[in-house]
Order: structure tokens, then sequence, then C-alpha cells
């Protein structure tokens, strides 16, 4: 437990931080590669056309997952907000607000897979059925909290603030679920649930697959922004004269 | 040692903040007034279809009374924190959490409650019949409460920008989507003649949780915008 | 009364001011001194709580429960503009405490009783000053933070303010008080802290 606690101590160092995510990265890049290479060759090669759906059901291999790192993301904002808040911890400051504009990112992904994947099936280009208006609502969710974030000067104030209707926003996450859901069900129901699943494994493996390589995505674009932004904001400190000068030589 | 109980400073707030509020009666009135404008514009903009509009009804009401709510945000806290009040009321020693519910009451007491006595006219204008426009009335009732107290985080959030109200509409209408919903439905259900008592049992445990949870975040906000 | 140890405060990544670190104790008056910019009502706003130190303590004593027993009289007047000078300052004892005085006698004492009824709108830059500094007259409290206290007072205002300082101190208070050059208060064995601008520390 001691082991944990200092490891999780020395990473609140900016130059730690930097050191231990530099020796990170490759092999997260390289994990995400090789894990998105045989999810998507499994998705849209081997893995048989849907019963009702045909080929376009394909496209959910990448919905499904950026819909569910949209949702993550969102709730990881929120825990790294809420450490910062509360701990006053720089660096989850740091990942809070980096983190943000990837999970608008795959929610935007998430909306446009979403919104092809329905012409073949409904005709339209978009309808308000409960899973699209949700990532509709997260969305501006997102772009609330980066629109935040970027109206302050001060940058620890402004990722204070943006922390904080992380937070309140991911209390109201849930309800604002909840209530769209209720509010329209024509989506076609998760068919991953925790007791088993109504998907034939062909295709629930290139899922599965596809929602670890985005995780790892995730978290090499988070470490990538965060050591920039890092760097940004200690660029009189000592450290990353050294680093430069490093990485220079 | 301050000698004074809380529960006479949040009393003498209230009276405060209401005796502010009248003394600018005509800022106040202004979301009222634009609430009335928003609603006759929909008949106008759709066509005087009875049925087309008590159709459309309670979305139309609701809506424009989040819009009016949305335009009286920014003035919750702006006041009070440009001229430095906010500061004297965190070192006032009195809890800055229920300092917030109490300028949020007082907001809800200027800015929500209008609309709500308005809604019956709202209701006859937008052919809104007997049985949905009894509960648009309530569903304001419980809901305007909640559109200030969400508002109240907003405005907190935002009080230190010097452009705050519109980012504070981005930033508090996708928390008003649920009672959006809900409401519009209560009152498509109350005219349809279907129950509604769910739904309203459902707004009204989002008013309990607002009322313990919203006033924290307010205040907390409130703190982050003093640095 | 107060105790501060090595305090700084970061924006944008750079201390406003150089660490300082000093004690205060009852009837005891603390100069604060800078060029603009040094940091001088950073450091106040430090003191009353409102600001979060970077790095070192304020230690208080008298803290009972988080509450400090101190009043603050910044740049910001904290007085409404639409009420009268009489509203501001009873909304103020009902707020801060009564005082010792009854309201009449503290706008008597503040030279403002002639435009009393008048919104604080309408009254001159120094009557303003006055009417903020009414917040002096509140109840009990020990240690008074004031931010150039002096500025847009005439000279019977600050001699007003030399008197209220005096009666505090004398009665156990502390002070602190930021000032630039000239505006001094008159006759006051001081301290003086002197704040120079923050760098960088590698």
């Amino acid at each position: 437990m001691n082991r944990v606690w200092l490891f999780f101590h020395k990473m609140g160092s900016p130059p730690w931080f930097y050191r231990f995510s530099g020796k990170l990265l490759p092999w997260l890049w390289g994990l995400f590669f090789v894990l998105a290479a045989w999810g998507l060759y499994l998705g849209l090669v081997k893995a048989p056309p849907d019963y009702l759906q045909g080929e376009s059901a394909r496209i959910m291999y990448i919905h499904v997952p950026a819909a569910w790192m949209s949702m993550l993301i969102y709730v990881l904002v929120a825990a790294m907000g809420l450490i910062g808040l509360v701990w006053h911890v720089r660096i989850a400051e740091i990942m809070a607000i980096c983190s943000a504009p990837i999970g608008a990112f795959f929610t935007a992904i998430a909306l446009a897979t979403g919104s092809l994947w329905g012409r073949p099936t409904w005709g339209t280009y978009w309808v308000w059925d409960a899973r699209l208006t949700s990532e509709l609502v997260l969305l501006f969710l997102y772009l609330g909290v980066i629109a935040l974030y970027n109206s302050f000067d001060e940058p620890r104030k402004a990722a204070r603030a943006a922390s904080l209707l992380a937070l309140v926003g991911v209390v109201n996450l849930p309800i604002i679920h909840y209530s769209v859901t209720w509010w329209n069900t024509l989506h076609q129901g998760t068919s991953i649930s925790a007791s088993g699943s109504s998907i034939h494994p062909s295709m629930l493996w290139p899922l599965l697959i596809m929602a670890v390589a985005t995780k790892f995505f995730y978290a090499a674009n988070l470490l990538v922004r965060t050591r920039h932004r890092l760097l940004l904001q200690d660029h009189r400190k000592q450290w990353v004269r050294n680093v430069i000068m490093k990485e220079g030589s | 040692m301050s000698g004074v109980q809380s529960t006479g400073a949040l009393r003498a707030l209230l009276k405060r903040d209401l005796l502010l509020a009248y003394r600018r009666r005509s800022e106040m009135a202004q979301p009222v007034i634009f609430l009335l404008v928003v609603v006759s514009l929909f008949p106008l903009g759709v066509g005087p279809s009875p049925q087309l509009l008590g159709t459309i009804a309670p979305g139309v009401i609701w809506i424009a009374a989040l819009l009016a709510t949305v335009l009286s945000l920014d003035s919750l806290f702006r006041s009070d924190f440009e001229d430095g009040s906010i500061e004297q009321f965190l070192l006032s020693g009195h809890p800055l959490t229920l300092i917030a519910l109490i300028k949020t009451a007082a907001h809800w007491l200027t800015a929500g409650l209008p609309l709500v006595l308005l809604s019956p006219l709202l209701a006859v204008w937008m052919n809104l019949p007997a049985e949905g426009a009894r509960v648009l009335v309530l569903t304001l009732a419980i809901g305007t409460p909640v559109l200030s107290l969400i508002g109240a985080i907003g405005g907190a959030l935002t009080v230190s920008l010097k452009r705050g109200g519109q980012l504070l509409s981005l930033l508090v209408f996708p928390l008003y989507v649920p009672l959006l919903i809900i409401a519009t439905n209560a009152v498509s259900a109350a005219t349809a003649g279907l129950p509604f008592a769910g739904q309203l049992g459902l707004m009204l445990a989002g008013l309990v949780g607002a009322l313990t949870l919203a006033p924290f975040a307010a205040s907390a906000a409130l703190k982050l915008s003093l640095e | 009364m107060l105790s501060v140890r090595d305090i700084s405060l970061e924006r944008y990544f750079v201390p406003v001011f150089e660490p300082v670190g000093f004690d205060l104790s009852a009837g005891e008056l603390l100069l604060v001194t800078g060029a603009n910019g040094s940091g001088k009502t950073t450091l106040v706003r430090l003191l009353a709580g409102v600001l979060r130190p970077s790095h070192g303590s304020i230690k208080y004593a008298d803290d009972t429960g988080g509450h400090r027993n101190l009043v603050y009289v910044g740049h910001h007047l904290a007085i409404k503009d639409d009420l009268s000078v009489l509203e501001n300052i009873r909304f103020m004892q009902a707020f801060l405490g009564p005082g010792e005085l009854p309201v009449e006698d503290i706008t008597r004492q503040l030279g403002l009783h002639r435009v009393r009824l008048q919104a604080a709108r309408t009254l001159s830059a120094g009557q303003r000053k006055r009417c903020a500094l009414a917040r002096l007259h509140t109840s009990g409290r020990s240690l008074w933070l004031l931010d150039e206290p002096y500025s847009n007072l005439d000279h019977e205002g600050m001699s007003m303010l030399d008197g209220l300082l005096r009666r505090h101190l004398d009665s156990g208070g502390a002070c602190v008080m930021t000032t630039h050059g000239s505006l001094r208060p008159d006759g006051f064995r001081f301290r003086e802290l002197v704040l120079q601008s923050g760098s960088v520390q590698p």
C-alpha cells in the first residue's frame, strides 16, 4: 500500500511525471495500434454481417467504443478534477482539463458514426433517439467545460472552475441519461450486459478489443497533451531547461 | 467575535436583496416581458391553429421559462461580486452555503415566481386545456426553484468573467434537459388524461436534491471566483 | 494574534511577491509598503483568507471553528449603490454585529450624518469611502486588514480614521495596513514590511 501511495505522490512532481510518462508513451501507442488493427480486422473483415442491418452494422465497432469512451472520459474529468480541487494537485488539474477535448472528440465520433449508421437503418441522418440525444447533450457538457476553461486568464483558476463544472455535470449525467432514455426508446437496446451478451462472439470480440484499444488511445493522447502543458506551464523552471537540453542533443 | 446569529444575518440579507430588486424593478421586469414576447412569437411563427398550439404548448412555455430564467441569472451574484460584497460575505463568518441559498431564494421570488404566476395566461394563449394548465402551473412552481438553484451554480462560476452571461446559458442548458423533459411530459400526460403523479414526484425529488446540493456547489464556485 | 511564515501566492506560475513572514501581536500596527504591483492587495487578501497561499502558512490566534476574527476594508467598498448610507450601515450591523454605537452616532462619527438618507450612488468617492469604513464599527473583531484606507479621504476623513485606529490599537486590537508613499497614519508607532515583486523560483 505504501509503495502505491509513494508512486502517486511522486507523480505529483512535474519532472518525475514527465520522465515516467515519457517511458510509458511508446508502449501505450504501440498497444493502441496493435489492438486497433486487430480489432478493425476482426470487425471489418472477419466478422459476419448483421442479420438485420447487413454490412452497415460494422460501423458499430467504432461507434459503440467511442460512445463508451465519451462517457468514461467525462467521469474521469470529474474524478481528476475532484482530486485537483480537494488536494490541490496540479497534475490532476492538468490531466482533467487535457482529457476534456479527447472526450469531446470521442463524443463527436460517436455522433457522426451514429448518424451514418442511422442512415441505412432509419432513412435519415438524424433521429432524436435516446442514445444520440444523450450523446449530443454530453457534447454540450464537454463544450461547456472547455469554454469555461478558456474564458479565464489565470490557468490554475481556469482549471479549477472547469473541474467544478465537470463535477456538477457528472452528478447530472445519470439523470440526463435516464431521462433521455425514458423520453424516447428507438435505439437498439444495449447488446452488452454484465450477465452475458446477446451478440454472437464473432461480433463481440472485435467490439471488446476496440473498446480496450480506445482506452490506450486515450491514455497515450492524454499523456502527450499533459506533458506538453507541463512544459508550457513550467517553462521558466530548471527542470524544463534540462529536458530541452537533453532532448535537443 | 461576531455577536450575530446566522439566522438574523440571513434574514437581513433576504430583506436587503428583495429591497434592492424592488429599487431596480424595471430591470427585474425585463425577463418577465421577455417571456411574454417569446411565447407570443410562437403563434406568429407556426400559425394560430389551436390544435398545433395546444400540442406544443408545454414545450414552448417551458422553454420560454428557461430562456427567461437564464436571462436573469447573470445578475444573481454579479452586483455583489463586483462591489466586493461577496468577499465580505465570505469573511463574515456566516456559512457561505446558506448565503448562496438565500440569494437564490431572493432570485426565485423576483424572477421565478412571476413566471409561475403568469403561466395561466400563457396557457390560455397557447390553447392548453384546463387539466394541462393546472399541471403546468404545478410543474413551474416546482421547477423554477430548481432552475434558480442550478442556475446559481452557473452564475457563481461565471461571475468573475466580464461577459459571463453568454457563457452562463451554454453551461446551464444541458443541466436543465432532464427537468424540461419530465415537466413537459407531465403536462402532456395530464392533457391526455394519463397519470402524471410520477413525473411530479420526480420533479419534487429533483427539487429536494437541488436544495441540498446546489448551494454547496454555488458557494464553492463563489470562493473560486474570488481568486 | 497573527503568525505568518514564508507566504507567497503564484499567479500564472510566478509568485506575486517574494515570500514574507511576520508576527503581529495585540496593539501592533504593521504597514505594508511596496511599489505598484508589488502585491500589497494580494497579501492583504491572503491574510483575510479570501485567497489561498501557494506556499507558507498563516496562523491566527482567536480562531474559533474556522471563523476568523477580522474586518477587511479593501478597494471594493462593498456598499450597495441603491441603498442609503443608513441602510448600508444597518445591513453591516445585521451581518457583522451591532458594535457599540447606535447607527445614528456612527453616521455622525463618520461625518455622513447630513447625507445619511441619500443613496450611496449619489455620494462622492470620499463619502463612499467613509461609509465603507463604518464596517470598523462592528462588534469586537480584533484584527483590521485595511487596503489603502486613506485613499479618497480628505483631511478630516484621515484624522477620523486615525482616531478610530488609535482607539482600536489601544484596546488591544491589531492592524495590517497597506499604503503607498505619502499616505500614512499620523503619530503612530508601526513596523514596516516592504514587499518586493516575485521572481520565478527554479
